[in-house]
């Protein structure tokens, strides 16, 4: 199977210190991978370094001819106006922004299309709702609906499930489940470990340093978690150069 | 009787038609900015974009007098000067855009009053500040109504990113780079319908054409398209109303429309449908779900 994102000894941080250093790997065409660690391990930093929002330090990423922007990206917290004048309607209409962009028309086939992502969350019957009206829930699912329109070969979602009831959190599963039988690849942030064995056939436990990556039941091994964990968290001021 | 209080004075009088053109062409022009510089939480960014079109337009006023040319030119240029230079150091650096902007029209008022000092002139400190909206002439009416025609078409253009930066900036990124010349352009039609309430209202009164009908609107639409029609009608009502009050009662006409448009703003404080005051004491039953 080809790729869809190679890293090449790839290091992303801040003010020149490192928040994932030296990862180096591959991800193949329509896996379905999880990005665990604990906080702080530069899990939302990767994801921001595949989209294209931050620079690498050092290293660099292969989008394997994709352009960033055809990456459909859920941040972990979306820098959203929620008390914007907008209908959840044209907020998940946003997600045709691709093929619509400036000026291009919404005619009937995207209009159907608009409703069949609002039918998939469960979101029939919010079109006109404002979206300073949403629970957080409700709001997730108006994230994901646009993220179905947005159509991306790959979709990177940091931390989906979180603040999420568990009916919400199944609902939307199911959507990454149907991504994954599309063939799409997925990358997703998560820290229910239960759910990752269940759902994830591969992970990356990610510790700033790469700690494991491969199959799920091989990098979740209590051995590794307690590596991850003892990893520090917090920037060392006086850093030296890293050498490597 | 009602076509004498409100048709008789544009009927008979030149310069009321000439008026109500122009205050026509800046409602449609400027309300529609005023609307998303409300919704960017940049209301007061009019108001010191107001401040730094002062000096350039002072400066092509000593340049050669009251020439409409050399006054609009200096205005366009500080504005966009400023507007570009505060929006590109607000995205370059950790600096907020309001920040910025204090920093830059600071420096060009400043600027400005020192040229002007240098030169010792003694300029019309009123026909600046509150303009002249009986004494449009010919070229000051076509400057207003081709901004207004540029304003409108511009803003049809840089629509979609525009909302969407307001509602969503991190995912415009993601999808599009055209939030960074979306904003500068919309920079510019501040700038633009600015110096062309400049001409008619003075550089005060002309973010309050810009800025009263879109807070009014606030209160009367839940959603975007809405509020900008209701703030154009507001600020076209606030125009003629506000002529005829300055013709009826001898009060000065640039004043009265804002006072017109200030009132409309406080009756909607008051009952607005969208949160007003009344609404929020007297609520309406709730609903069954």
């Amino acid at each position: 199977m080809s790729a869809a994102l190679a890293f090449d000894n790839l290091t992303l941080g801040y003010d020149r210190h490192p928040a994932v250093h030296h990862l180096h790997g591959e991800v193949k065409s329509g896996a379905l991978i999880a990005v665990v660690g604990p906080n702080g391990a530069g899990k939302s930093t990767l994801f921001k370094g595949i989209v294209g929002m931050l620079k690498p330090l050092a290293g660099g990423i292969d989008l394997c001819g994709l352009r960033a922007r055809d990456i459909a990206y859920l941040p972990q917290v979306a820098d959203i106006d929620r008390t914007f004048p907008i209908s959840v309607y044209d907020m998940v209409a946003m997600g045709l922004w691709r093929k619509a962009g400036l000026f291009g028309g919404i005619g009937k086939r995207e209009r159907d299309k608009v409703r069949d992502a609002m039918l998939a969350v469960g979101l029939s019957g919010f079109e006109e709702r404002p979206i300073g009206t949403l629970s957080g829930g409700q709001m997730q699912r108006t994230l994901f609906a646009r993220l179905l329109l947005q159509d991306g070969r790959v979709v990177v979602l940091d931390e989906p499930f979180n603040a999420v009831d568990t009916k919400t959190a199944a609902d939307l599963c199911d959507l990454v489940r149907r991504w994954h039988t599309e063939k799409r690849t997925v990358i997703a942030a998560l820290h229910d470990l239960e759910l990752v064995k269940s759902m994830f056939p591969e992970a990356l436990l990610l510790a700033r340093e790469p700690v494991a990556w491969g199959a799920t039941k091989d990098v979740l091994t209590a051995e590794n978690l307690l590596k991850a964990r003892r990893m520090c968290e917090a920037f060392d001021e006086h850093a030296e150069a890293c050498a490597a | 009787m009602i076509y004498d209080t409100l048709i008789a004075p544009f009927a008979e009088f030149a310069f009321m038609r000439r008026a109500l053109v122009g205050t026509l062409a800046l409602a449609l022009g400027a309300g529609p900015v005023g609307v998303f510089l409300m919704l960017r939480r940049m209301s007061l960014v009019g108001d010191a974009m107001a401040h730094a079109i002062l000096p350039g337009a002072a400066i092509g006023f000593l340049v050669s007098g009251l020439s409409l040319f050399a006054m609009t030119a200096g205005g366009l240029i500080a504005g966009f000067v400023i507007a570009v230079g505060a929006g590109v150091i607000a995205r370059v650096t950790e600096l907020k855009e309001d920040a910025s902007l204090a920093a830059f029209f600071l420096i060009s008022l400043a600027v400005g009053v020192t040229i002007v000092s240098l030169k010792g002139t003694n300029i019309d400190l009123l026909h600046f500040l509150f303009g002249s909206v009986l004494a449009l002439d010919d070229h000051t009416l076509l400057l207003i109504a081709g901004i207004t025609t540029l304003s409108v078409l511009v803003l049809a253009v840089i629509y979609r990113p525009l909302v969407l930066e307001c509602v969503d900036p991190g995912f415009l990124r993601s999808v599009s780079r055209a939030g960074g010349p979306a904003h500068i352009a919309f920079l510019a039609l501040v700038v633009m319908n600015l110096v062309g309430g400049f001409h008619a209202l003075g550089t005060l009164l002309a973010v309050g054409v810009m800025m009263l009908p879109a807070v009014t609107a606030r209160f009367w639409a839940r959603d975007v398209t809405a509020m900008i029609l209701i703030a154009v009608a507001a600020g076209a009502i606030s125009g003629y109303a506000g002529l005829l009050v300055s013709f009826h009662l001898g009060a000065p006409s640039g004043p009265a429309i804002i006072l017109v448009a200030g009132a409309l703003y406080a009756v909607s404080v008051l009952v607005g449908r969208v949160g007003g005051v009344l609404r929020q004491i007297f609520p309406a039953r709730h609903l069954e779900a």
